[in-house]
């Protein structure tokens, strides 16, 4: 009985292809946007959420302003900073442009970065050679890490280990060479800010120190380990830096990409919640589609239903085919829902470039919702058919 | 076992509408034996279609006793009255009331989907009773493509399908010239031969004079003179 119904449901469906096509509109639309919403929403965030990770999961940027009276964060500030339980590691940054020379050509303008040892033990970035040792951090060590850019332009074919490198008017030994990766967050910006293939050579950042002239850091890089506690731990620091700047305004910032991830997942949910909320006022009108189509069709068929209670059909019968015709109807505007959601996910993914995942969530969700609508709106067409009185449906022949 | 399969006893249906009654069965008292031809006569108004629907099960009496096949069906529900019809009753109509949409065959399987047969024997059953009524050529005709007396034929196909108790005809030649209504009467006579009860109703004597027993019916009154005569 359930087949015949099906059948029955299909036939009256493909005999109105025109009036079908446009009761199904409204689901085709809202199953479309709940599709393509979710699958773009999650692709989006979790391509962003990987480089985020990627970029600085458990790190938080420290940037020093400082005041009149004290200009940056001092070796005892650093100190303190180390000393906070979350804390595994405090890696200062100087950065300073200088000319270099390999004893020949000169190149203006070389971006220098003073790090110490902490930054290459919680980052892996040297591809050949060693790191950046605790034995380098004095005034007075004279060696450096280069990226692959820097060897190309001053040692040509030749291996640079070893080498010599004339930055700033002082000699240099190359001891490494960096990773060609775009993993850390200052490559990432100066690739972002210019073009990429930049020149990048990393010295021992008290031998940088002395080059500026100051004694100062200005910018702090801070490893968490556990990210779970980012917050706990963001206000221990704003404790000791408060201190360290006489709780004067302004005089550094912080910079957390954990924190900044949750609040950029807030405002996707939210913007999620929001579409949803169109995507189901789009069903809605659907399903009051299919009500009004179901309703004419059970009026035009009045005299049809009577025939087939005088054939012997029980009301029940006649409730389970008008039911079924509604539900294949919002059922198939579903699946072309469906179908269409994720051609246009999978298009913007392309386009935007994220990978596409067809969401088995999305796609649940529309296949449930367009059968839950076909239900819920059939009912009462449904309901009324089984009730009519035969005899008063064959006399309007 | 007793013969009658249809005992109706002090029938009566009236219609409420808003505060008026209308009264439009009076004590009708009828029984019809297996393998009777009855044509209940009656001018236009007089109750047929009324008696009809009550007989095949679609209307309930307001008063009175129906035994259907030696079962009283005057006080069943709606699901119970449409297994009575779907079991025991064959209806043929005037206007034949075939689904457009389908054709001979799908029409004539169509009692039998209700009657829970699989797809397999509803096909063998409609092809042999389309074979029956002489649509051997036409069973995948739609009704648009058949004239008026094989519609007929189809519908009485369609009556025939679940081997009903009785095959109940209301004006069924109603819709036809007077040539193809005579075939579809001779249709009925063969089947009568064949042991199918007939009950056929019309409003026209030379057509009721077709069947075995007159029965008339006359603002709600069936009308004793005929009976006598029978009797
Ligand atoms: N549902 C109804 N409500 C009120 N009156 C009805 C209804 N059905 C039939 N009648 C009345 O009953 C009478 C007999 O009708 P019907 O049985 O159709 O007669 P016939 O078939 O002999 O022409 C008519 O006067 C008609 O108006
Ligand atoms: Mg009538």
């Amino acid at each position: 009985m359930f087949r015949e119904s099906f059948v029955m449901s299909l036939q009256n469906i493909r005999g109105n292809k025109m009036r079908s096509f446009l009761t199904m509109l409204g689901i085709i639309i809202g199953v479309t946007a709940i599709i393509a919403l979710i699958t773009i929403v999650t692709g989006v965030t979790n391509e962003v959420t990987s480089r985020f990770t990627e970029l600085g999961a458990g790190k938080i940027n420290v940037r020093a302003n400082g005041t009149v009276l004290k200009r940056g964060i001092t070796e005892s500030d650093m100190q303190k900073l180390s000393q906070i339980e979350n804390i595994a590691g405090v890696s200062p940054n100087v950065s300073l442009t200088l000319p270099v020379s390999n004893g020949g050509t000169l190149t203006d303008d070389v971006i220098i970065e003073g790090r110490s040892d902490i930054y290459f033990r919680n980052n892996d970035v040297i591809a050949a050679g060693r790191p950046l040792s605790p034995v380098d951090m004095d005034p007075h060590s004279r060696v450096c890490v280069i990226n692959a850019e820097a060897a190309r332009e001053f040692f040509l074919q030749q291996n640079p280990l070893g080498g010599r490198l004339v930055i700033g008017g002082l000699n240099y030994t190359v001891v490494g060479v960096l990773k060609d990766s775009d993993n850390d967050v200052m490559s990432q910006m100066n690739r972002m800010m210019n073009s990429a293939g930049k020149i990048n050579i990393v010295i021992p950042y008290k031998a940088a120190l002395r080059m500026t002239g100051m004694g100062n850091i200005t910018s702090l890089e801070l490893y968490m380990t556990d990210t779970g506690q980012s917050e706990e731990t963001m206000r221990q620091i704003e404790m000791v830096l408060d201190q360290a700047f006489n709780f004067k305004d302004n005089s550094y910032s912080l910079i957390n990409l954990d924190s900044l991830l949750d609040t950029m997942n807030t405002i996707t949910s939210m913007m999620t919640t929001m579409l949803a909320g169109i995507a189901a006022i789009a069903l809605l009108v659907g399903g009051i589609g299919i009500m009004n189509m179901m309703l004419v069709s059970v009026t035009e068929r009045t005299t049809e239903i009577g025939l087939r209670k005088a054939l012997g059909a029980k009301p029940s019968i006649i409730q389970t085919q008008f039911l079924m015709e509604s539900v294949v109807l919002s059922l198939l505007g579903g699946l072309i829902g469906i179908l269409l959601g994720n051609l246009i996910s999978y298009v913007v993914a392309y386009l935007i470039g994220f990978t596409f995942v067809m969401s088995v969530d999305a796609v649940a969700i529309g296949f449930f919702f367009s059968a839950g609508i076909g239900v819920l709106f059939g009912w009462a067409p449904a309901n009324k058919a089984s009730r009519l009185n035969p005899i008063d449906a064959l006399r309007s022949m | 076992m007793s013969n009658t399969i249809l005992d109706m006893r002090d029938i009566n249906k009236i219609y409420l509408m808003g505060e008026e009654e209308s009264h439009v069965l009076k004590d009708v008292t009828l029984t019809i034996e297996r393998g009777e031809f009855v044509a209940i006569l009656g001018p236009s108004g007089s109750g047929k279609t009324t008696l009809m629907n009550i007989i095949g099960c679609l209307d309930t009496p307001t008063s009175g006793a129906y035994f259907l096949n030696n079962r009283e069906v005057s006080g069943l529900d709606e699901g119970e009255l449409a297994a009575v019809r779907s079991k025991d009753i064959g209806f043929i109509f005037q206007s034949f009331q075939l689904l457009a949409r389908l054709n001979a065959l799908k029409n004539v399987e169509l009692p039998l989907i209700y009657g829970g047969l699989s797809p397999h024997k509803r096909h063998a059953i409609a092809e042999t009773t389309l074979t029956r009524v002489g649509l051997q050529d036409k069973l995948y005709h739609f009704p648009n493509q058949l004239s008026g007396g094989q519609q007929q034929r189809v519908a009485i196909a369609r009556a025939l399908a679940n081997n009903p108790t009785i095959l109940l005809a209301d004006e069924p030649t109603g819709a036809l010239d007077q040539h193809t209504g005579r075939q579809v009467l001779a249709l009925f006579h063969e089947l009568n031969d064949e042991g199918h009860t007939i009950i056929m109703i019309t409003h026209d004597i030379s057509i009721a004079k077709k069947a075995g027993r007159i029965v008339e019916i006359l603002d709600g009154r069936l009308s004793c003179r005929e009976r006598d005569i029978y009797v």
